[in-house]
């Protein structure tokens, strides 16, 4: 089989476990001291950027590219983490961090920066992704930047890809009920969007990081501005999905007793 | 029977560099700094060629224990003599969270409850403020008229010590000379030479162990910790750093010297209602409340943000320490709670403070080592600051390596303390540290002492400060005044933690008087809810316990269990044999219970051993 050429589009986000309040200023609606708040690549992203690298691990010679948008500043902070687990090429895109922007116009800069990736065989591209994200995700940016690139074939809620020796590959994407949809695809090029995938996050590597710190700050110093048009979306209204939170100290109770009070609690906030 | 993680002997991988560093905070940040603007000015100055690389640059390395660099705790205030001497154009817009301090305020904060353990002289002294209450006291404080010169932190910073790492951090790494990696933590010094005290040599850096279980043994994904060999390791882990503790272990303190007197520091970070009147650049030191030997703090951020803590000593001679039942009164004192009613807790962190200074200075240099920061005791203890000390020891070490590569030489001991360490003595470092050595033992004999030898201490630069005896850290822990509210109140303690299944400690509180604490959800909430909500705290699986009971024997007998009451994160409860037991995942590694505990195996250190661990507190809110 010839060797891989993976890019994967991901995101940098702020960590989600953080306390996030959103906010609308002078640009349009955004989170409250974002540029304060810790920055963590896209979780969902995170999952298509391991599974690539063991996809990429598998095939010697492949090639693997991660393709970001995001300010450059936080950009550099989240790959001293990332760059510690997996072997990648940056592609860095400066821009906005946060999950407002208009989709088209983040699909666009992503698509243009895939292009001008050099040495990159658009024939063979499987181009992977997360098919959520852990800040605002519009859901179709992927499947923007597939049309864009001319990539019909997409899969979305990828778990597993199983490639063959003639190039064609299976791959199981989730679907209603808790199961998994089998298509089975020609080849490449292709678009998937992944879900959790199966695979660990993979340990901190100090090897791994000075090796790819030699290409990363180097591409972070090129790094081109992405123009996002910022007057295609107005929002009428943003806010955070409900979040509630109640301790309290039960020795008493039984695991049923405990379960049935969670089911009644989680029932109420319909 | 000990339980200490098992030692793993196993073909490790290896790297060559030149410069390893253990630890980013201030004192690694002005290293670094130092390098690379001297770097930056020329480089294609053969003194920056790589003696293990040649034809490449200086191979520099720095490993950071936390997952992210800006997940440093702490809000402090500085003089930041050091960091503007190396940003000369440094402007605070460009940090965020950072602000020049305008207005410095000292409070001595009166007991509006009744719980505190007061001296008779303290409240006979607060009886007489009392009598001028319209004139002196006003929201049951009495603000000093002026603040001492020694703590006045005039032409300073407040900052936020995460956003500050990370704004050092990213320069440096925009520079591309330095690579700083969080998310690594080393376990150990690898030593040079033989198994001898009597030298003492350090050839690197050992990383910790990935793919292993809790007590080390490997498990799924075995990655053993790299050994990054080099010509010079720089240790600015800190005060609870591992690589620290085991140089410690191994080389022993300089004579009279010892590591006896510490403090826990937590803070809240808080949003402040719309309305405040508190301006940016707003300090406030405080002492009398919850417990007169609790200092406290408020700084004011920009964009209405607030740091407001206190320091728990290890002198406070009393085995209940909630730090955090404490920290919940203090922000009620009627002074500051007239201020921050009506906001929103953001964050919270804590850490542990090594606070001997002077008195527990390690050896700063060795063959192929020297130590920076707080963990190399530049802490001052009489000016309440160590962010610029640290950051300054940095950038003293920063000039000597220089010193050193420009002179061709190797980074023996020698040639270390003929540059680093004679800088250092020669420095307002050394001399404040020197001012500073006896400031606050007064404090072991009493609050009233304390103030007075502090006072005089700072009044005559340190020439005339109250000599006392320390005792060890696990001493101190017993040393009850028997002055305390009706003793400890022990057995409606444990009535109501029995009846409420509330922690002991927090329940004893409760006995000696301090009210419950009103939870409304938005600034004054549960301990557990603050992991949750204020300062998230993650651990990456994979890594063993970093905080291990040496001989459960002594833990399950001990009857004050300090450990469980003064852990930060409610990562150390009561196990099931009694002895206490430790969750990972909820430490946010402010290593309090490496000095909290009474039962010391030899006299000096305690039965808790605190090594590297991954994970903490992630929060740039810091």
């Amino acid at each position: 089989m010839n060797p891989l050429q993976i890019v994967v589009c991901a995101g940098i986000v702020p960590d989600p476990l953080q306390t996030l309040e959103p906010t609308t200023g002078p640009n349009g609606p955004g989170l409250k001291n974002e540029m304060v708040l810790p920055a963590v690549l896209d979780p969902w992203a995170a999952c298509a950027l391991y599974e690539a690298a063991a996809l990429a691990a598998k095939h010697p010679g492949s090639k693997l590219w991660l393709v970001a948008l995001g300010p450059k500043a936080k950009l550099q902070q989240v790959m001293m983490t990332v760059a510690q687990k997996v072997v990648f090429e940056l592609i860095p895109v400066d821009g906005p961090i946060g999950g407002f922007p208009d989709a088209h116009s983040t699909a666009a800069a992503l698509a243009s920066a895939i292009e001008s990736i050099a040495g990159l065989d658009r024939a063979a591209l499987l181009l992977f992704g997360g098919w959520e994200s852990a800040s605002r995700g519009a859901g179709v940016t992927l499947q923007l930047i597939g049309e864009r690139l001319g990539i019909a074939d997409q899969f979305f809620g990828v778990d597993q890809i199983e490639l063959r020796p003639d190039g064609s590959f299976e791959v199981l994407e989730r679907v209603e009920g808790g199961k998994h949809q089998v298509s089975v695809c020609a080849g490449a090029p292709a678009v998937l969007g992944w879900a959790t995938g199966n695979l660990a996050e993979p340990r901190n590597n100090p090897q791994v990081g000075m090796a790819n710190m030699r290409t990363i700050m180097p591409a972070l110093q090129r790094a081109k501005t992405a123009a996002l048009d910022a007057n295609s979306l107005s929002y009428v209204s943003v806010s955070l999905p409900k979040q509630q939170r109640t301790t309290r100290v039960e020795k008493n109770m039984s695991a049923d007793e405990i379960a049935a009070e969670l089911v009644e609690w989680i029932g109420k906030d319909n | 029977m000990s339980f200490a993680p098992q030692s793993v002997e196993i073909d490790r991988q290896t790297m060559e560099v030149d410069i390893a560093c253990a630890g980013f905070g201030p004192a690694t940040g002005g290293f670094l700094t130092t390098l690379t603007q001297a770097w930056s000015r020329n480089p294609a100055d053969p003194v920056f060629e790589s003696r293990v690389a040649p034809g490449m640059p200086l191979q520099v390395l720095c490993y950071e224990r936390a997952d992210d660099l800006a997940a440093g705790v702490s809000g402090v205030v500085t003089r930041a003599e050091g960091i503007r001497a190396s940003f000369p154009a440094l402007d605070p817009a460009q940090i965020p969270m950072a602000a020049a301090v305008k207005q410095e305020r000292v409070l001595y904060l009166l007991d509006p409850i009744g719980a505190s353990r007061r001296s008779r002289t303290l409240r006979i002294a607060d009886f007489l403020l009392g009598l001028g209450k319209e004139r002196w006291v006003k929201d049951h404080a009495f603000e000093l008229p002026w603040a001492p010169a020694f703590l006045h932190k005039r032409g300073g910073l407040i900052l936020s010590i995460g956003q500050f790492n990370q704004w050092v951090g990213a320069q440096l790494m925009a520079g591309g000379f330095v690579q700083i990696w969080p998310g690594t933590p080393v376990s150990a010094p690898i030593f040079a030479g033989v198994a001898n005290a009597q030298y003492r040599g350090v050839a690197g850096l050992r990383l910790a162990d990935q793919g292993v279980d809790k007590l080390g043994a490997p498990a799924d994904g075995f990655m053993p910790g790299m050994d990054v060999r080099a010509e010079l390791t720089v240790v600015g882990d800190g005060p609870v750093g591992s690589v620290g503790q085991r140089l410690d272990e191994r080389f022993g303190l300089p004579a009279g010297h010892a590591r006896r007197e510490w403090a826990l520091g937590m803070k809240f970070v808080i949003e402040l209602p719309e309305d405040t009147t508190l301006e940016p650049g707003t300090v406030w030191h405080t002492f009398g409340f919850p417990e007169p030997e609790i200092f406290g703090f408020l700084y004011v951020h920009p964009d209405r943000f607030v740091s407001v803590g206190i320091f728990v000593p290890s002198w406070l001679g009393d085995p209940t320490r909630t730090a955090y039942r404490y920290l919940q009164h203090f922000i009620q004192h009627p002074a500051l709670w007239r201020h921050l009613q009506g906001g929103v807790l953001r964050s919270w962190g804590a850490k542990s403070l090594e606070e001997s200074g002077k008195h527990g200075e390690p050896f700063l240099t060795g063959d192929g080592y020297a130590r920076i920061g707080e963990g190399s005791g530049s802490t001052n203890m009489l000016t309440g600051s160590g962010v610029d000390e640290a950051w300054t020891t940095g950038v003293q070490l920063g000039e000597a390596v220089l010193e050193i590569l420009r002179a061709g030489l190797p980074f023996s001991q020698e040639n270390l303390s003929r540059t680093y360490e004679k800088r250092r003595r020669a420095s307002s470092v050394e001399r404040g540290a020197r001012q500073a050595r006896n400031a606050r033992n007064g404090f072991h004999r009493g609050f009233m002492r304390g103030l007075i030898g502090m006072g005089l201490a700072g009044l005559t630069s340190g020439r005339l400060p109250l000599r006392t005896h320390i005792s060890p850290a696990p001493r101190q822990i017993r040393a009850v005044r028997p002055h305390s509210k009706a003793g400890l109140a022990l057995r409606d303690a444990a009535a109501l933690a029995l009846d409420s299944g509330r922690p002991l400690h927090d329940a004893l509180m409760s006995a000696r008087g301090w009210p419950e604490i009103p939870f409304d959800g938005r600034l004054l909430v549960t301990h557990q809810d603050a992991l949750l909500m204020g300062g998230k705290v993650q651990a990456m699986p994979g890594y063993a316990d970093h905080v291990i009971f040496l001989d459960r024997r002594r833990c399950i007998s001990c009857e004050e269990k300090t450990c469980i009451g003064m852990c930060s994160g409610q990562a150390i409860t009561l196990g099931p044999d009694g002895a206490p037991a430790f969750e990972r995942e909820k430490c946010v590694h402010c290593g309090a219970c490496l000095w909290n505990c009474p039962h010391s195996p030899d006299g000096e250190r305690s039965n808790i051993e605190f090594q590297a661990g991954a994970g903490g507190l992630h929060s740039g809110e810091n």
